[in-house]
């Protein structure tokens, strides 16, 4: 029909529906554009800006813009790439993303573009900045040293979840995920089941008790890049 | 206390009509009443207007004028802009804290006065500069800072360190500041209007439809005076032409850019007309409602504007049928914000008018799809609604005539720093630096900084070049550094800024800045390597690209402008070191922790 | 024709990334044919006698004999790997860089629950190395050529990357072999 438009990605003419983010649209076509806060099921955020891409030579990021009839996407030039790898080194030196004790190793989706980026290491400096943990409430806690302020958390607690456990305070470096108390997370209504606490990419919300159970080898990013399912959902 | 705190805060909550929308005068309010906002009144805030809790704390953490923990009955908030470091800064700052003996972030122990820095406050012109409460001081000097203290303990009441009034509108009853205007060429557009008649354009509008207003608008090729240069009439007619029960002007007062106060002037002497102007864009995009956004730090301005509203009330040209022009009802009100520069951007103003902190929206959609409270919105400068005026004063054609192509009428610039005369300049588009230069007596200049923090400096190589959207496009800040000013610590200060402003949404900008700052800092204490350069390069156009909104579009600039007009400077600091330790590694400072606990000197490394 | 030399070090950190060298099993026959080892505790010997192609050095910098070492290291090798998660980030020791180094000492010697210290005291003996205000990284303290990350490094990765350094190629490592755990 007439609401189907299509535009070129990375040499490609793809078809995609009028509204649909180049995210989405890509997806669809098996292409995978690397993502950190944009999840399905979730509404579009815009923060992390992996999802970069160049369109008609200007930076956008795909996860909240819209396809247009006969736009030119870039998504695997080395610009685009260099920008999105900058950008994965950043949340790695922002943090204290302590990998080898880390309950979502393998699991992890931070962790998971760095490998298919093929960072070996950031080149930027490492912050070493104080983070808190709450670990107060009995069955999921928060570890702020590896959060990356996608706002998954904020959007599915309340999307999914029908409450408002988690939101954003303080500004600039100081910006941080609070939640729905003047104390601890054990004050608020989550609960180990809420959508909002499986949704975290990195290994910032974890439920208890849980950790390490899927040994080395059998985890989610152990043998494959991330987007690998997208990419051979096509193919 | 509890239960009257209790009872105050909703009182004020109520006052709002407990409505969500106006969650940042609530916090205001009880900031003012209080000394901060507590967990406690969070609490009985979020149960009065029906909210999670954390949301009022998200707002409350946003903006800096509020404050979680408890601040003195008065704050005295120190201008520590680049200008007025320029200006004395560090020594009134010594005097402040001497006299106060408390320190920057402190509050006295009676609890009685704060003592804080903040970002420019629209006084470059006088600097130094600080805020008292909501009182203006100027031109400060180190007996003036110990003078106001004394003055503040004596009495208790900012308003009398107002000894000597302004000119103009400043000594009006209802402003009653030692503001200055420094008006120092009027121009054709703007500073015109002083002398025309008032609610003359507005009746020629309303005589016209909105389409031949926009038609009119759209001939002048008037573009917005805030710096972008989007032309004024296509968004005025995309606003119009969007679907939406309401729609919504509104009037970016926020100028927060640092070096920019010609806002504050036209706010003070065409307040009236600025007023027409929106009502003349209402008509035009077919909206009943005008909010104009007053930043914080203009709150001296506030009850002066008011009354201004009132009596435009009053005379029939705002309310129900406009001017009697039947089925034009239109009014305005005024959002005061709370000390955020990111504010100014105009999805970020939208966020702020709307009660939450100021995060910029995702776009698209646009304002004009979707703005305020999800209705077709308009937002424009305040200078661009004088402009507004004049057009519709002196016809779309002499308004086109004046100027540069592509950048018809006139700009109302700001200009601080190494000159003789800081102040305001009305100039058609069009005028050299080397001219605007002369004309302010400061032919030395070293440094122009065109269009603030995140404009571009420019070196003597560049004073041929105009001020106009299509070459140096500027929202009115000039900055003027003269021979004996050190670049790089003016740029290491516009990245202060740009940290501490950035509201910390995406990645490039929160993370990406703080990085930029870190190896500016290493080049500019002689740790730099010649690498540093080109990285400093690949990183501030990855943050540009990347970045969801305009601060982090251009936050980099400082750093890349330079690099580009003062290479020299950097390439001075920076030396290649390829043996030994690390130049930014220093040992003995890692030791001197171990050498204190332990009580004795290192072997290794003796010094 | 003399072989590359090959010299290896293990600052802050517990010795695994020596084990995962280690663990190249059979293809040590095969390393020995490529290189010497110069100093490494390896081979034990203790002091640089000659210039190195390659220098290994595993753990993070927390002392002022890590930073000795390193610098040791920086003068007589052409090019330096920092090797795992510790050379490459701090690894765990780097999670004391939030808190202020003598309340580290003092739960370490003083406030511990199974400390027994009836002195007192801090140790501050001459024999042991002051430890540096916060763990840093390695290439906080020298320049840096190589950073392989992981806890440990694989075999595979380590044996990848050194026979690429040997041959002068490009350091291309496989997705399986990128690992930070």
């Amino acid at each position: 029909m007439n609401d189907k438009i299509s535009f070129i990605i990375d040499d490609r003419e793809i078809k995609a529906k009028k509204g649909q983010t180049i995210l989405a649209a890509a997806q669809e076509a098996g292409i995978y554009i690397p993502r950190l806060c944009s999840k399905e099921g979730l509404s579009p955020f815009g923060s992390c800006r992996v999802c970069t891409v160049l369109v008609n030579g200007r930076a956008q990021a795909s996860c909240t813009q819209p396809v247009a009839q006969g736009i030119v996407v870039e998504n695997s030039s080395e610009k685009v790439f260099q920008i999105r790898k900058q950008i994965i080194e950043m949340l790695f030196i922002e943090g204290n993303h302590f990998c080898m004790f880390c309950e979502k190793s393998g699991n992890c989706e931070l962790q998971a573009l760095a490998y298919r980026f093929g960072i070996l290491a950031p080149s930027l400096p490492f912050m070493f900045p104080e983070k808190d943990i709450d670990a107060s409430h009995p069955d999921v806690f928060i570890d702020r040293n590896r959060c990356v302020l996608c706002g998954r958390c904020v959007r599915a607690s309340r999307e999914l979840d029908g409450k408002h456990v988690f939101q954003f305070v303080g500004r600039g470096p100081e910006r941080r995920i609070a939640v729905n108390a003047s104390a601890d997370l054990k004050n608020t209504e989550l609960e180990s089941s809420d959508k909002a606490v499986e949704i975290c990419p990195v290994g910032a919300i974890i439920r208890k008790r849980v950790g390490f159970k899927i040994p080395v080898g059998k985890r989610l990013y152990d043998h494959e890049p991330i987007g690998s399912d997208i990419e051979k959902a096509c193919t | 206390m509890k239960k009257e705190m209790e009872s105050t805060v909703k009182n004020i909550c109520r006052d709002s009509g407990n409505d969500k929308i106006h969650l940042l005068d609530i916090l205001r309010r009880v900031q003012n009443q209080f000394g901060c906002v507590s967990d406690e009144a969070i609490d009985l805030i979020a149960k009065s207007l029906n909210i999670p809790r954390v949301d009022v704390e998200s707002t409350v953490t946003f903006y800096s004028f509020l404050s979680k923990e408890p601040k003195g009955q008065i704050v005295i908030r120190l201008c520590n802009d680049i200008i007025d470091r320029m200006n004395g800064y560090d020594k009134v700052a010594k005097a402040f804290r001497e006299e106060l003996g408390i320190d920057f972030g402190e509050t006295t122990k009676d609890g009685k006065i704060s003592l804080e820095n903040t970002p420019c406050i629209g006084m470059c012109d006088q600097a130094p500069a600080a805020l008292v409460n909501g009182e203006v001081v100027t031109y400060l000097s180190t007996d003036r800072a110990r003078e106001i203290v004394k003055i503040l303990r004596l009495t208790g009441n900012p308003k009398k360190l107002v000894q000597r009034l302004g000119d103009g509108n400043n000594a009006h009853e209802l402003v009653k500041s030692m503001v200055q205007n420094n008006i120092r060429r009027a121009g054709e557009v703007v500073f015109s209007l002083a002398e025309s008649q008032p609610n003359i354009a507005l009746e020629k509008a309303l005589a016209m439809s909105p389409v031949e207003v926009i038609n009119e608008v759209k001939t002048a090729r008037l573009r917005g005076r805030g710096g972008a240069g989007f032309p004024t009439g296509m968004k005025w007619e995309f606003t119009r032409a969007a679907n939406g029960d309401k729609k919504y002007i509104i009037c970016n007062a926020d100028e927060g850019e640092p070096g920019t106060f010609k806002d504050r002037v036209l706010l003070t002497e065409l307040p009236d007309r600025i007023f027409e102007g929106m009502t003349i864009a209402g008509y035009a995009i077919g909206a009943e409602e005008g909010i104009m956004y007053l930043r914080g730090e203009y709150e001296y301005l506030y009850n002066f504007l008011e009354a201004t509203l009132e009596k435009r009330r009053k005379d029939g040209l705002l309310g129900k049928n406009v001017m009697g022009k039947k089925e034009f009802n239109f009014d305005i009100r005024i959002q005061l914000g709370a000390g955020a520069y990111i504010c100014g951007e105009e999805t970020a103003l939208i966020s702020s008018c709307e009660g939450f902190r100021g995060d910029p929206k995702n776009r698209p959609p646009f304002p004009a799809q979707r703005g305020f409270l999800g209705y077709p919105s308009c937002i424009n400068n305040v200078e661009t609604f004088c402009a507004v005026l004049s057009i519709l004063d002196k016809g779309a054609g002499w308004f086109a005539e004046l100027g540069s192509r592509g950048s018809a009428g006139t700009k109302v610039l700001s200009v601080s720093g190494d000159c003789q005369s800081p102040g305001i300049y009305e100039y058609p588009f069009g005028i050299t630096i080397k001219k605007l230069l002369k004309d302010v007596g400061a032919e030395d200049a070293m440094a122009v900084q065109v269009g603030g923090a995140s404009g571009q400096m420019i070196g003597e190589k560049d004073y041929d070049r105009i001020i106009c959207f299509d070459d140096l496009a500027t929202g009115g800040s000039i900055m003027i550094f003269g021979p004996q000013r050190n670049i790089l610590e003016v740029v290491d200060y516009f990245m202060e800024f740009f940290i501490e402003e950035s509201c910390g949404y995406c990645t490039p900008c929160r993370v990406g800045n703080v990085v930029l700052r870190n190896y500016l800092q290493k080049i500019i204490s002689g740790k730099g390597e010649p690498s540093d350069l080109d990285f400093l390069q690949k990183l501030g156009e990855n943050i540009k690209a990347a970045s969801r909104c305009g601060l982090g579009q251009t936050s980099p600039n400082p750093i890349l402008s330079t690099l580009k007009n003062f290479h020299p400077v950097y390439a001075a600091m920076v030396r290649e070191e390829t043996e030994g330790l690390q130049p930014t590694f220093d040992i003995q400072a890692a030791l001197r922790d171990s050498e204190a606990i332990t009580g004795r000197k290192s072997v290794l490394f003796i010094h | 024709m003399d072989k590359p030399k090959i010299a290896t070090a293990a600052l802050t950190g517990c010795f695994g990334c020596h084990m995962s060298i280690l663990d190249i099993d059979d293809r040590i026959l095969k390393l020995i044919e490529l290189v010497d080892f110069n100093k490494s505790p390896i081979n034990d010997i203790k002091e640089f006698t000659t210039r190195c192609r390659i220098g290994i050095v595993e753990g993070a910098c927390a002392t002022e004999e890590n930073v000795e070492v390193l610098k040791d290291f920086r003068k007589h090798c052409d090019t330096l790997i920092a090797l795992g998660d510790c050379a490459v980030m701090g690894g765990i020791n780097a999670m004391r860089n939030t808190i202020p180094l003598k309340e580290c000492l003092e739960e370490a010697y003083l406030n511990g629950p199974s400390v027994y210290n009836p002195e007192k005291k801090i140790p501050g003996d001459r024999e042991i190395p002051l430890l540096l205000d916060r763990v840093y990284t390695c290439s906080e303290v020298v320049k840096i050529d190589f950073k392989l990350p992981g806890c440990p490094p694989s075999a595979d990765t380590i044996w990848t990357a050194l026979v690429a350094l040997l041959e002068n190629r490009p350091l291309e490592l496989p997705y399986e072999l990128i690992k930070y755990d």
